[in-house]
Order: C-alpha cells, then sequence, then structure tokens
C-alpha cells in the first residue's frame, strides 16, 4: 500500500506542478483576455501590458533553427553509426556521444558567447547575439538526444529487414533509404520531437546567446527573446502582476510541452504493439 | 525525364556526406571539452579549488560553489531515490500491466518532458515563497529532486527486469515472502543497474542552472545549515560569464564542472555496462 502511494509520486508531482503554475498563471491570463496575452506585440510589464507574441514567435523561430541544424548531423551520425561503420567504431563513438549530453547548457551558451557571437558578427553583421547564434547552439544541444534515440529505434529494426534488401541487390544506401528509415520512422520521428522539446525548454544557454529583444526578428540576425528566457531574466525581480505574468508565460510554455510529449509518446507506441 | 543516377556512385556520394556530417559533429563536440580545457585548467589550483570567493567572484577560487553544489545534489539524490526506486518496484513487482501503470508511466513521462525552468518557476513558487522556505538548499534540493525523479525511476525499473525471473522463483521455493524477496534478493541484484540511475542524476544537477537560481539562490557564504540559501558551481559560473566579472574564473570554473559531470558519467557507463554484460 505504502508503495502504491509511492509510485504515484511521480504523477503527483506533476499535477502539483500544474495546479502551481497554472493557478499562478490563468487567473492574469483571463484579467486581460486570452487574444490579448497571445497576440499582442507589447511587453511592457511596468504599462502593464503583457504580449506574449514575440516570445512565443522567438521560441518558435530558435527551435525551428535548431531543427534545420541538429536533424540532418543528428541522423547523419545516426546512420553512420548503425550503418556505414565497423562494430568497434561504433562501440567506442556511441559513448563518446552520449556522455557528451552531460555538458551543462551553460557551457554551451559560454562558447556561443566567445566563440560564435564574434564571427557572426565581424562575418555577417548585425549585433551577434541572435536568431542564428541560437540556433546553431541549439542545433548542437539537441544532437545526442536525436542520435541516441535515432540509433536505438534504427538497430530495433529486425536483421532479417536489411539482409532481405541487400540479398535483393541493394546499396547499403538504398537499403538504409528504403528499407531502415521507413521502418524506423515512428522512432526517429520521436528522437526529432523530443530534440524540439529539449530546444523550446533550453534557457539558459539561449539568454546567453540570444540577445532577448522583445521583438519580433525580420531576419535571422536580429536579437529574440523566447518563452523560456523571457521567465528567467525578469523573475529575479518581479512582483505583483509582472510576476503573474511571467507565470502565464510558464503555462503556454507547459502546453507547449505536453502537446509535444504527447505527440512523441504516442508516436513511439506505435512502435511496439 | 529523371536522371539516372548509378546506385553505387550515389551510395559513395551519401557515404562521403554522411561521414563529413559525423566527424563534424564529432568535432565539434570535442573542440567545445579542449577549448574549455586549455583555458580553464590552468585557472585550476589547489588554491582556486579550496578558497572562497572574493569580491563578487572576480578574485578567489570555488570553494563556497563546491560545497554548495555538493550538498545541493546529495539532498536532491536522498530524496529522489527512495521515490523512484519505490515506484520501480511497485510498477515491476506489485503490479501488471494496467490503467494505473499507464498512467504512473506517462507520468514519469511526462515529468522527464518538463523543461528546468518550468521546474524552477514552480520551486520559486510553492517552496521559496508559499512553504516559506525562502532561497535555500532546501527549496533547491527538493525542486531537484523532483526533476531527477523520472530518470531514477526508469533506470530503475529497467534494473529490476533485467534481475532473471529464476532467482525470484528460488527464494519464493524457499518460503520467502514477496517482501522478502524484493528486499533480499532482487534489490541487491539489481543495485548497480539503481546505482547508474542516480549516479546520472548526479551529473544532470551539477550541471543544472535554471531550475537552481531561482530556488536555492545565488549566495556565495558557505552553506550553514538546510535553510541557507547557496550557489552551486553551474550557477557561479553563469553569472560569471553573464556578468563579465571575470572570465579567467568563469573558463576555472567550467573546467572544474566538465570534468566533474564527466567523469561522473564515465563511472555510471562502466557501471552500466558492468551490469548489462552480467545479466544480458
Amino acid at each position: 500500500m505504502c508503495l502504491l502511494m509511492i509510485a504515484f509520486s511521480a504523477v503527483s508531482i506533476l499535477l502539483v506542478i500544474t495546479v502551481f503554475i497554472f493557478g499562478e498563471g490563468t487567473p492574469i491570463m483571463f484579467k486581460y483576455g486570452l487574444k490579448k496575452f497571445l497576440f499582442s506585440l507589447d511587453w511592457y510589464p511596468l504599462e502593464k501590458s503583457y504580449g506574449l507574441l514575440p516570445m512565443i514567435i522567438g521560441s518558435l523561430s530558435v527551435t525551428g533553427g535548431a531543427l534545420v541544424i541538429g536533424v540532418p548531423f543528428g541522423l547523419a551520425c545516426a546512420v553512420v553509426l548503425t550503418e556505414f561503420s565497423s562494430k568497434r567504431l561504433r562501440r567506442l563513438l556511441k559513448p563518446i556521444i552520449e556522455l557528451l549530453a552531460g555538458i551543462p547548457s551553460v557551457v554551451y551558451g559560454f562558447m556561443g558567447v566567445v566563440i560564435l557571437i564574434p564571427f557572426i558578427r565581424d562575418r555577417l553583421g548585425g549585433p551577434g547575439f541572435s536568431v542564428l547564434a541560437a540556433s546553431v547552439i541549439l542545433g548542437i544541444m539537441i544532437l545526442p538526444t536525436i542520435i541516441s534515440i535515432s540509433i536505438d529505434s534504427l538497430e530495433a529494426v529486425p536483421r532479417s529487414y536489411r539482409e532481405g534488401s541487400i540479398a535483393l541487390g541493394a546499396t547499403r544506401w538504398q537499403t538504409t533509404r528504403m528499407v531502415m528509415f521507413p521502418a524506423a520512422k515512428s522512432g526517429i520521428i520521436a528522437s526529432i520531437i523530443l530534440g524540439m522539446g529539449r530546444a523550446i525548454g533550453e534557457t539558459m544557454a539561449v539568454i546567453m546567446i540570444a540577445g532577448n529583444a522583445a521583438t519580433i526578428p525580420q531576419s535571422p540576425l536580429d536579437p529574440v527573446r523566447t518563452l523560456t528566457s523571457n521567465i528567467a531574466l525578469e523573475l529575479g525581480y518581479a512582483a505583483g502582476e509582472h510576476r503573474q505574468a511571467l507565470f502565464a508565460t510558464g503555462v503556454i510554455l507547459f502546453i507547449i510541452i505536453m502537446i509535444l510529449n504527447t505527440i512523441a509518446n504516442l508516436t513511439s507506441r506505435k512502435r511496439k504493439p | 525525364m529523371k536522371i539516372l543516377i548509378p546506385p553505387r556512385t550515389e551510395q559513395n556520394v551519401m557515404r562521403s556526406v554522411l561521414w563529413l556530417l559525423t566527424a563534424i559533429t564529432v568535432f565539434i563536440l570535442f573542440f567545445i571539452i579542449f577549448y574549455v580545457m586549455k583555458r580553464g585548467l590552468p585557472v585550476v589550483s589547489l588554491q582556486f579549488l579550496s578558497s572562497n570567493p572574493a569580491e563578487m567572484g572576480k578574485a578567489g577560487g570555488i570553494f563556497s560553489t563546491i560545497v554548495g553544489t555538493i550538498a545541493l545534489t546529495l539532498l536532491a539524490i536522498l530524496i529522489a531515490t527512495p521515490l523512484g526506486v519505490g515506484s520501480a518496484i511497485f510498477l515491476t513487482e506489485y503490479t501488471r500491466e494496467n490503467w494505473m501503470t499507464r498512467v504512473i508511466r506517462f507520468g514519469s513521462e511526462c515529468l522527464a518532458g518538463i523543461p528546468s525552468i518550468i521546474f524552477g518557476l514552480f520551486g520559486f513558487i510553492l517552496f521559496v515563497t508559499k512553504l516559506g522556505f525562502g532561497w535555500s538548499l532546501l527549496s533547491g534540493g527538493l525542486t531537484l529532486a523532483f526533476m531527477i525523479l523520472p530518470t531514477i525511476i526508469r533506470t530503475s525499473e529497467e534494473a529490476i527486469r533485467s534481475v532473471p525471473y529464476a532467482y525470484r522463483e528460488v527464494s519464493f521455493s524457499l518460503g520467502s515472502t514477496k517482501w522478502q524477496t524484493v528486499t533480499r534478493v532482487v534489490l541487491p541484484s539489481a543495485l548497480p543497474g539503481i546505482a547508474t540511475g542516480a549516479i546520472l542524476s548526479v551529473g544532470r544537477s551539477i550541471g543544472e542552472t535554471a531550475a537552481v537560481i531561482f530556488t536555492a539562490g545565488s549566495s556565495l557564504h558557505l552553506p550553514t545549515s538546510l535553510f541557507s540559501s547557496s550557489r552551486t558551481m553551474s550557477v557561479h559560473f553563469y553569472i560569471l560569464a553573464r556578468e563579465g566579472i571575470s572570465m579567467n574564473n568563469a573558463y576555472g570554473t567550467a573546467a572544474v564542472l566538465i570534468i566533474s559531470i564527466l567523469s561522473i558519467n564515465i563511472l555510471a557507463y562502466t557501471l552500466m555496462s558492468r551490469f548489462m554484460r552480467k545479466y544480458c
């Protein structure tokens, strides 16, 4: 009986978190109207104007950018490690890539500040702190997630599929493209969605490199503020309605993440009936 | 008309492209570590590790942040491990797959996907303000414990599941009860696997910033009780780097941070592979 209660700890923590975030965040959303929150461009907390649209677009743009960079590299690594490399190399590289998932996000952000931002500022123009910088760093940060889950799903494809295809005279690449990818599709999609969730939820690295201007970026070289950085930047000193508006930001982030998690959960469940 | 590329050529082209992308990825990941080490290691000395930060971190070492990190991580592990292992025992030994296990798994998977800043917000509103713990080790430890719980549940569950069923049958045939079997046979055999999960969570807690900065605060003093605010290494590094206080000390802190996390992860990895070799 005692164990049963413990077993529900994760679920109850999830519920408590939901209750507290929504409890703090939703009243102000309804007070000013959901429409204003979601579609107004003006984030001026001092004048009681809480429009989150720039941050929503900011989060989506850096996440999109991160996927553009992270997905091709991540899938390439996964394919090379499962299809085009010797067993020994795989044994060596896979743990290394997984170990690197442990590098803290602040370190990635710092690398962005000292290497990437001067490079963008000098070569491409703009302030350097930009959508582009955030996308590149987030793209690197989601690599371990994409690589290890894709590898797992590629390895879960029965050997006979690959052998059958090669016996029919297909090359390794044809086998990968026409047999392995379709067979491992749901796992690969789940890996991309989880990577996306990681990119949307990342906070500290993004604050350090994205520039944090609460405006809609016009080009990849413009600074941007995401939902997560909006919370972290202002929570330290916010009070009253301003703080509630930050919790409302959390509510929106929470909903986006929950939708992504549910999709990832459903796609990967289909794989193993 | 479709241009036909011979499959062999196509394969060779694709193979080179894929290898190139992989090489770039591995290079970037290594580059980050070497870059930080090259600049950070010269800063690290016994003096740096054992003296407290002075002038907001501009001078001095990182001793109090090391203590803060260890205290916070220990606290989180001590809270999360019993909950996580208990959940895993229930899921594996005391129930069949039914709606309840599905709810528990779904809850734990969702919890795993929640970004750390949301945990930070939650810990801030519940522990720091509503319960009045203030910015303290206790608030931070509880928040971190909630964050690492899903990892511990999942790894413990896998570890317990991989203990061969014969072990349990022998124990039952000797007349022991279910609980005796679990505590004296299953858990000891699954211990390395469970430890792996706990160690991985330690690595994650050490690197965490967003959830900690709003719950444990950023005081530079040595923590004296559960209710004193304390700064962890990653928060210290973040503040040094972001406010440009001292790049040298920032690199030094980053080097210590990376070395500790990598060695913890390597430890977890070796434990895991040894455990896997034993049972699989």
